[in-house]
This record gives structure tokens, sequence and C-alpha cells, in this order.
């Protein structure tokens, strides 16, 4: 049987995030954004569950959690 | 509460965190790698030891949760040999950056790696002193501007690689804050290895670094590493013009030699040998 993989959601800290911009850029989807200086994901279902924003996000205030 | 995925909950001291690091700067990064690369090796927590010396950098021990140690600057190194020396079983990782380990540190460096001693070195090279305000550094590039260089340093560069391979380290890669899991096959390839290990992380300081000689922002700079960095095995192939301007990642050496602190151990051996049969 073909292993189904789970989609995992991504999941922000405001308070961690300095707006530096790195996710913003380099997601390939193009679903994050800044908003009043705070990390905001505008379209989940889009994720492709890169890992890139988590990977260089420098605060560590973007990441993936697998879904409850 | 416990904060943040579950790496960062299993192995950074999550009530320190945000930390101080400006925003955009490469060290989160890199300090994020060095935490996965121990936790793919599945190393007991108890076992590990980071050792760090003075600048930027050297704040990451503050926030990784295993044995720390933060020391004073451009000894890192030196007070990791001490507990390498006193307890071979633990896994020394030192991190330091490029100020606190090729200028003030330079001594222990070179002799760490001429020993082979078993202890991993993440050297954070954001090519300035940051914390105490852009002076730049010996890995400042030739006739690029820190505060104590404001028309372009005229001090070559060191490339460390090079200074750790001369000097005698067995495993030896660069990589930069942009290629996140090559740098972190690098570090966890580098905690395995038995013997002197050198890990270079490029890191943007778009504070000083990037400011200072118009590189611009936390983008930007990482923008500039994936588009320069060339891996070694490519450059190769590549034509010449192509390598024009760009700088090698990837790894450098990588071979066995006989280590310190087994060499060490073997004298103790020999000794204790000869005065058991003196008795």
């Amino acid at each position: 049987m073909a292993k189904v993989k789970t989609k995992k959601m991504v999941k922000t800290i405001p308070e961690w995030c300095k707006a530096c911009g790195i996710c913003v850029a380099f997601c390939p989807v193009k679903i994050l954004k800044l908003e009043n200086d705070k990390i905001v994901v505008t379209d989940q279902e889009k994720c492709t569950n890169c890992m890139l924003c988590e990977m260089r996000c420098p605060d560590y205030a973007i990441y993936l959690e697998e879904q409850e | 509460m416990s904060q943040g995925s579950q790496l960062i909950q299993d192995n950074f001291r999550d009530n320190r965190l945000p930390h101080i690091w400006c925003p955009g700067c490469g060290h989160g990064i890199i300090t994020r790698a060095i935490a996965q690369a121990i936790d793919n090796l599945n190393l007991d927590k108890d076992k590990v030891c980071v050792v760090s010396g003075i600048g930027c950098s050297s704040r990451a021990t503050g926030y990784l949760n295993f044995n720390t140690l933060h020391t004073t600057h451009g000894r890192a190194l030196a007070f990791a040999t001490g507990i390498k020396l006193a307890r071979p079983e633990l896994k020394v990782i030192v991190i330091t950056g490029d100020g606190d380990a090729t200028a003030i540190g330079g001594n222990h460096l070179i002799h760490s790696a001429r020993r082979n001693i078993d202890i991993t070195t993440v050297l954070f090279n954001n090519k300035i002193y940051g914390m105490t305000g852009g002076q730049s550094s010996p890995a400042t590039p030739y006739h690029e501007k820190g505060t104590t260089s404001p028309y372009g340093t005229i001090d070559p560069d060191f490339d460390i690689c090079k200074l750790a391979i001369g000097a005698g380290a067995t495993y030896v890669a660069r990589s930069t804050a942009y290629h996140v899991p090559q740098l972190t096959k690098h570090i966890q390839k580098a905690i395995a290895h038995k013997g002197f290990s050198l890990v270079e992380a490029i890191s943007g300081c778009p504070t000083y670094y990037g400011r200072k000689n118009k590189k611009g922002d936390a983008v930007d700079l990482m923008h500039f590493y994936k588009d320069y960095a060339l891996d070694v095995k490519m450059a190769e192939k590549v034509d010449p013009e192509k390598r024009e301007g760009k700088f090698l990642i990837g790894e450098f050496a990588n071979e066995e030699r006989a280590e310190y602190v087994d060499e060490y151990m073997k004298i103790v051996e020999r000794l204790r040998q000869e005065g058991s049969q003196d008795e």
C-alpha cells in the first residue's frame, strides 16, 4: 500500500518574527507576507511543505507541523 | 509554555527565545542547522558539549540546550581541548566567529588543527565584527568596508578553509546560510568525523557588513550567496569565466590521521604498563 503523507500546516510565532523577509522572498508558492511587520500565511492550501521557510527562518518563527 | 517546532523544543532553551541577533542575521539559521545535525545523528544530549568564545556567533551557546560553555575571546578551542582530554567520550562542538577564531584565537585554531584533536568547529563567518559595531575582521574581503576601514580594507582576507587544511584539519567544508541542507550535511559529517573538523558557515550580517558595503538587506545577502556560491565539484567542470567572482562551497578535505586524545591515551597506557613492570 502506498504511504499516505499527511499534509503539514504552516505555523507562525508572530512574537518571534523580526520581519527580515527571508521566508517571504524564498517561498516558491508565494503564500507568505508581512503585515504590520509580522509574518502572515495567506493561503495554507497552496503550501507544498517544502520546508524552505522553516530552514531559513533565522528566528524560528515559522515552521511546519502535522495536523492533529 | 514551550513554543516552536519540535526541533526547537527538543534542542533549544526556548524560554530564551527570541534571540538577540538582528533581523535577518544568518546566525539563527546556522544554529538551527547545528541542532538539526545533532538531531539527525541521534546523539545523547548529555554527551554533547557546545563551547563558544566571544562575539555574535558565540551567543549561540546561550540558546542551545546541551552542556554549554561560553568562554573568553578566541579561547573556545583551548577550553574545548581541556574538556575533550578530561572527558573523551563527549562530542565537543565549538561555535566561533571569524574574528574570534582567526584573529585573537588564530593560534588556538591552527594548533588544534595541527594536533588533529577530535573537536568539531563551526565557524560562523559574517565577515565583520558585528557585536562591537562593524570593525573589519581578518575575513572581511579585500577592499570591502568596515567601521575601521572606511575606504575599504587593504588587508587581504583569510581563506579560512585553506588555513585549516594547511594547519592539518582532517575534515574541512564550507557552506552558507542560504544552502541549509548542505550546511546541515557538512556539520553532521564533521561531528561524526574523528579528528579536527571545521565547517565554515557563511552568514549574512545585514546590519553592518551589508549596510557598510551597500550589499542590501538580509534577502539581498541571501540572493548573493545563492548566485555567487559555486560547489567545488562543479567548479572543475565549468568554464573559467563562469568561475569569476564566485566563491567555493562544499567539502575540501576528508582524511584520516592519528587523533590527539588517542595518542595521549597511548602514552598514558604505555607509562602505566612500564610503571607496573618496575614494581
